[in-house]
């Protein structure tokens, strides 16, 4: 009854699930908007490549690779996507005079006035 | 007109695979008449250029993706490493990547580049002044400040691709 295949799959999705409440943890915890979107990227690439590859473990052990291509167009999609979301709330944060809490300005002061 | 039929090809290869009924004549042709339509729009929108249909890309993209995969999976498990002490290991700080690469192409794919690796986030996109990158870490700024991914994304950029956006800027 439990086969390799489930047993994988289980791991990569529950750990994907994992990496999911560790992004949503960090975006309660830090401080600024800014580095909420760092935490906020865990879910986006690393969780969302572990979830799908769960899914995908399955229907490749069973031959139905068309499945598995679906998934792959999916996380190819999301993360074309998804920086672009990011860059936007950024870009949008900064100019919206929304000012970074920073330990380290390496810009020479040029990063506020942009 | 080759970047118009590469289109095709793509599209209809992105149809065969998301469909996966292949012994439907009607939806054959449905399929093939959808293909041919969104060509066809492309063409009079004027987006089939070396930015909608990157053909030039080649290899090097493919050869590009593993990399910025690995680095992505390092990335991550930084940032998650630093988001589980009980006091969050960061230390935040803006720097600005002098982009290396020639063509707005190469430049977008290097700022999607950093955002997509947690811990970095580009912010600003200028042409004078570089990229204005917020990172988790000073770690990981010095990282960005080490040029490896910005070279990497120039490196993407075949003379062709040059010549090409050159081209498409004065028709």
């Amino acid at each position: 009854m439990m086969d390799w295949p489930v047993i994988a799959s289980g791991v990569l999705v529950i750990s994907g699930a994992f990496l999911t409440i560790v992004g949503a943890y960090g975006t309660l915890r830090l401080p600024d908007i800014y580095t909420r979107l760092h935490a906020a990227s865990i879910t986006d690439t690393l969780a969302t490549f572990l979830i799908l590859a769960g899914l995908a473990v399955p229907s490749l052990v069973a031959g139905e690779w068309l499945i598995a291509v679906k998934l792959l167009f999916v996380l190819i999609f999301l993360w074309f996507t998804s920086p672009i979301a990011s860059y936007s709330i950024g870009h949008a944060a900064f100019f919206a005079a929304q000012k970074p809490k920073l330990d380290h300005d390496l810009t020479d002061g040029e990063g506020g006035t942009a | 007109m080759g970047r118009a039929l590469g289109l095709l090809v793509f599209l209809a290869a992105t149809w065969l695979l998301l469909s996966g009924i292949y012994d439907h004549s009607l939806l054959f042709w449905l399929g093939a008449a959808s293909c041919l339509l969104c060509v066809l729009v492309s063409w009079r929108m004027d987006v089939v250029d070396h930015e909608g249909t990157p053909l030039e890309l080649g290899w090097r993209i493919i050869a590009y993706w593993p990399w910025l995969f690995i680095e992505i999976v390092k990335a991550n498990i930084d940032v998650i490493r630093r988001l589980l002490r009980a006091n969050p290991d960061i230390s935040p700080t803006l720097v600005r990547s002098q982009t290396m690469q020639r063509t707005d192409l190469g430049r977008v794919i290097y700022a999607n580049s950093i955002t997509l690796t947690p811990g970095t986030l580009s912010i600003d996109i200028d042409d004078g002044k570089g990229i204005l990158v917020h990172a988790l870490s000073r770690e990981g700024a010095e990282g960005v400040l080490s040029d490896d991914m910005n070279r990497r994304c120039a490196g993407l950029e075949s003379d062709r691709l040059h010549r090409r956006a050159q081209e498409d800027q004065t028709p």
